[in-house]
């Protein structure tokens, strides 16, 4: 189509011989709308009813000060293991052959199938001072559960299939050849690993990076049995929206659900930029 | 490949999806005995309580579903909620479908009347003893052995002694403890100002607030953090025979609060959804002998200790028990004083207390 | 084409290892086994742990307390109702997802990508934002709180909020992984369809579906596991009415809280027996449909 007709007859929708188009749009469109849209445009109507001021002074309290602070730093932290060890999973899921290779890749997927409560409880039951890694580490000082160690346990366990997945199908398309040409022109192997593949893994191991750490911000379920919750210490900013709602204090609610919307749009972008440079660099996501 | 009869390929997802429920239909249903499976209550009423009541109200439902089922042939079905008071008066208010509640104190009960109409404002004047058939009061657990030396309220605010009780402004419970601590030092200076600085001087020892007195009890107990625990006497006693006598003791305070947790009926709802005369019976029972052993049994104080087993009510100690209607002019009052937006307890508390940094 | 909010779920059918070729492209076999070794045990102790420790604790008081914790009343009722919440956002977002990936994927439109993107937000929200919307909606202070008192209608506290939560959280999975097949299988075969004068939805039951069934059944089964076991959206919005408004995740908190412990980690070790068919049918998909669910995620 030359750009001169594109522009005089300017279509919403390209013109097509299938059917249905109204149908499934306009569903999907008003389904969209009720469920997804409309509440958080409810949340953002709400927030900017709270003026900038009023959602500045709630994000700058002390209290949900701390716990955004600890929210962003253990979810960075938590994200960032599972960047090396996500890569390295996946390097070895990927390139080698090992007795029960299947079925490690299959469980990989498990903290997306695993209730966050039940990861909860379970993760409490083995961390807690007399539980299994508990009791270990009780005689070294180490405290796991109840202090913000724990919350590093719970999201690197729920974020932990993120850098792997993203980063699995790029590897196993990785031309072989670039390889073998790096290693004829007399690379070593750890050269060719480190010059040749990680930079073209990286675009793979940044998004699973975002969304692994994206998710993190946001988790609840998993972390608030292990966290203890104590205000400044080991309290995440998802619970003190719950905690603010308990309290009725909807507007505190609003203005702190209303900073973690913003962060997942951030994140949201991030990905996007992230994905549309490795486009241009790589050709590949 | 053109199809256009009906492909046999299709069925596929179908199967697909068949094979899938049915796997999951075995494993969620098979730990299920059937007789149980077809459990079709006749009526229902929920009852929304405070945290700590967990026990005791599973005991007395299951003794009022046995007494009603004898006397009317009708099988009931009583639903509890649990949560911190104030929180839970919060959403009975936001819509939350309650037959009775049985809070931790009348201000939450008067906040129902006030701002959602639900019932009328001298709902406490209908049962007997301020609609309390059970009281408690307020005592402190300690680690065992009690290192600290906590003996008394003062001790409480001790540099270098961490606290631990709930959240004043959703947990009942913690009211009680707050106002306890003030009526002691109240007692021994007569000068509201000191008492004011004393139940500071104990918030600047509280590293964290849970939103109800059951959170805390897991702070305390479970997690290990604090050095005190100002509990409700059951919650207390409770732990205790939950997690054993070598790790926790009860220390009694030279004096502390009548708690009285009282109880309502909701008329909006009882008379919109028919339940008016089983929810009355309900809260009848509650008075009742067969209750007030249970009562007593959960380490509750009954309204009516001659029902009481003897060796069960020898668990209270007798202490010094002052009144909120004495020393605060009643709940109303205390309530806008103390606990309303911009009273005395959010001028007082800083969150983190001295463990902020 | 926006795959962003999630990940590829799975390695599809994980392809063989090369054979053993040019030693040039291989790693010395000390490297190799301690790689294999730091992942093995990487996996072990973050995954498989915990999951030892559901059934180890839930039969810490032998296999008869176990059974007994199920005898709960309040247990079946939550079970019940946690089958019913799926059974009704599963189906919905079914619909959803087939309607929203026949609309991107055969058709050119303005704002398709903005469109798709709208579609991933509930993937990046909190939990806990996803309640709270639906209190901010219809709580008794909420935008509908006063029509929805005068009319006497329950939504939050009440079932319909538990669905409404579970179908935002929901919602993604069966569109995102429909759309991406849809697109690469573009739109030839069902124009055949129509010339050889079937109708619209004959063409869409007797060539559309059958082509990505696998998908389908793919994104039912992600979508299921997580509607059953939601716990941030819905506990802001039940009320926790025992035996009414308390899903299995639910119930796991409040036996937990209760010292209840075996009871706790009964329920739980329910939901981790559905993770693990849920894991194990996934995986079964991949391994023999692989081809069919998506050469297109592989270029995502």
């Amino acid at each position: 189509m030359s750009l001169a007709t594109h522009a005089t007859t300017f279509r919403f929708r390209q013109p097509s011989a299938l059917p249905g188009f109204g149908l499934t749009f306009g569903f999907a469109v008003t389904y969209l709308s009720l469920i997804v849209l409309i509440p958080l445009g409810v949340l953002v109507a709400r927030a900017s009813g709270l003026g900038l001021e009023g959602l500045w002074q709630t994000a700058t309290s002390p209290r949900v000060l701390a716990a955004l602070k600890l929210s962003f730093g253990v979810s960075f932290a938590a994200a960032a293991v599972n960047a090396v060890a996500g890569l390295v999973v996946a390097w070895v899921l990927t390139r080698y052959a090992f007795p029960g290779r299947r079925l490690l890749d299959a469980i990989v997927d498990l903290p997306f199938a695993l209730p966050t409560a039940v990861a909860g409880i379970a993760l409490t039951a083995i961390y807690a001072p007399n539980g299994w890694i508990g009791g270990l580490l009780a005689p070294l000082g180490v405290k796991v559960a109840y202090t913000p160690l724990g919350i590093f346990v719970a999201l690197v366990f729920i974020s932990l299939p993120f850098v792997v997945r993203t980063v699995q199908p790029v590897l196993a398309d990785l031309d072989r050849e670039i390889e073998e040409a790096s290693a004829t022109l007399g690379a070593s192997r750890a050269q060719t690993v480190l010059r040749v593949i990680l930079p073209s893994l990286l675009p793979a191991v940044l998004t699973g990076f975002a969304l692994a750490f994206g998710r993190a911000v946001g988790e609840y379920g998993s972390v608030i049995f292990i966290a203890g919750n104590m205000p400044f210490v080991s309290e995440i900013a998802p619970l003190l929206i719950v905690i603010q709602l308990e309290e009725f204090n909807y507007a505190g609610a609003t203005a702190i659900a209303t900073i973690m919307l913003a962060i997942a749009f951030v994140s949201l972008l991030a990905i996007n930029l992230i994905q549309a440079w490795s486009r241009r660099r790589f050709g590949h996501v | 490949m053109m199809h256009l009869r009906r492909s046999t390929r299709w069925p596929g997802p179908v199967r697909g999806v068949l094979a899938y429920s049915l796997v999951l239909a075995a494993t969620l249903l098979a730990a299920i005995p059937f007789g149980h499976a077809q459990r079709a209550p006749a009526v229902a009423i929920t009852n929304v309580s405070y945290d700590p009541t967990r026990e005791l109200y599973k005991a007395i439902n299951e003794a009022f579903a046995k007494e009603w089922l004898a006397r009317t042939g009708q099988t009931v079905t009583i639903r509890t909620s649990h949560g911190g008071s104030g929180r839970q008066a919060r959403t009975v208010i936001d819509g939350l479908q309650a037959d009775v509640v049985t809070l931790a104190l009348a201000a939450d009960i008067d906040a129902i009347a006030q701002r959602a109409k639900l019932l009328p404002a001298d709902w406490q004047a209908r049962l007997p003893n301020n609609s309390s058939p059970y009281t408690s009061t307020i005592v402190f657990l300690v680690r065992k052995g009690n290192p600290k030396g906590i003996r008394d309220w003062d001790d409480l605010a001790r540099p270098g002694v961490a606290v631990i009780t709930p959240n004043p402004k959703t947990s009942g419970g913690a009211r009680w403890n707050y106002l306890a601590a003030w009526a002691f030092e109240l007692d021994r200076t007569k000068d509201p100002a000191k008492a004011k600085a004393f139940v500071e001087a104990i918030y600047r020892n509280v590293p964290v607030l849970d939103t109800g007195a059951r959170g805390s009890t897991t702070t305390f107990v479970q997690r290990g953090i604090g050095d005190v625990f100002i509990s409700w006497e059951n919650e207390a006693h409770l732990a205790l025979a939950e997690f054993g006598a070598d790790r926790i003791d009860i220390v009694y305070p030279s004096l502390s609060i009548l708690a009285e947790p009282p109880v309502a009926l909701v008329d909006a709802v009882v008379d919109r959804r028919g339940t008016r005369k089983l929810a009355e019976a309900y809260l009848d029972f509650l008075y009742a002998p067969t209750a007030q052993r249970i009562v007593a049994a959960n380490f509750y104080r009954p309204f009516r200790p001659e029902a009481a087993d003897p060796a069960d009510l020898a668990r209270f100690p007798r202490l010094k028990l002052v009144t909120i209607d004495a020393v605060f002019g009643g709940w109303a009052k205390a309530q806008g004083e103390h606990f309303a937006e911009g009273g005395v307890f959010d001028r007082i508390y800083r969150p983190g207390g001295s463990f902020a940094r | 084409m926006s795959r962003t909010m999630m990940p590829e779920t799975s390695t599809r059918g994980v392809p063989a290892p090369p054979a053993p070729s040019a030693a040039v492209t291989d790693e010395a076999p000390l490297t190799r086994w301690v790689l294999i070794g730091a992942a093995v045990a990487f996996l072990l102790l973050f995954l498989v742990l915990p999951l030892i420790a559901i059934f180890a604790e839930a039969l810490r008081r032998g296999i008869a307390a176990y059974f007994a914790s199920f005898a709960d009343p309040d247990t079946q009722d939550a079970i019940r109702l946690t089958l019913l919440v799926a059974a009704i956002a599963v189906p919905l977002n079914v619909v959803f997802g087939i309607a929203a990936a026949w609309a991107v994927a055969k058709f050119d439109f303005a704002g398709k990508s903005l469109f798709v993107t709208f579609i991933d937000l509930p993937f990046s929200v909190s939990p806990v934002v996803s309640g709270l919307v639906f209190v901010l909606l219809f709580g008794a202070h909420g935008v509908f709180g006063g029509f929805l008192q005068a009319h006497d209608i329950r939504i939050i506290f009440a079932v319909p909020g538990i669905v409404l939560a579970t179908i935002f959280v929901t919602f993604p999975f069966v569109a995102r992984e429909l759309i991406p097949l849809m697109q690469e299988q573009g739109t030839a075969e069902e124009e055949a369809a129509l010339t050889l004068g079937a109708s619209g939805f004959r063409m869409f039951l007797t060539v559309t579906l059958p082509n990505v069934k696998w998908a389908l059944l793919y994104g039912v089964l992600l979508a299921n596991a997580r509607a059953m076991g939601e716990f941030g959206a819905v506990s802001v919005v039940s009320g926790h009415i025992r035996g009414l408004t308390n899903t299995m995740p639910l119930q796991v908190e409040i036996l937990y809280n209760e010292y209840a412990f075996v009871g706790a980690f009964a329920v739980a070790s329910l939901l981790a027996g559905l993770a693990l068919v849920t894991l194990v049918a996934k995986a079964l998909l991949e391994w023999r449909y692989g081809d069919a669910l998506a050469r297109t995620h592989r270029h995502g």
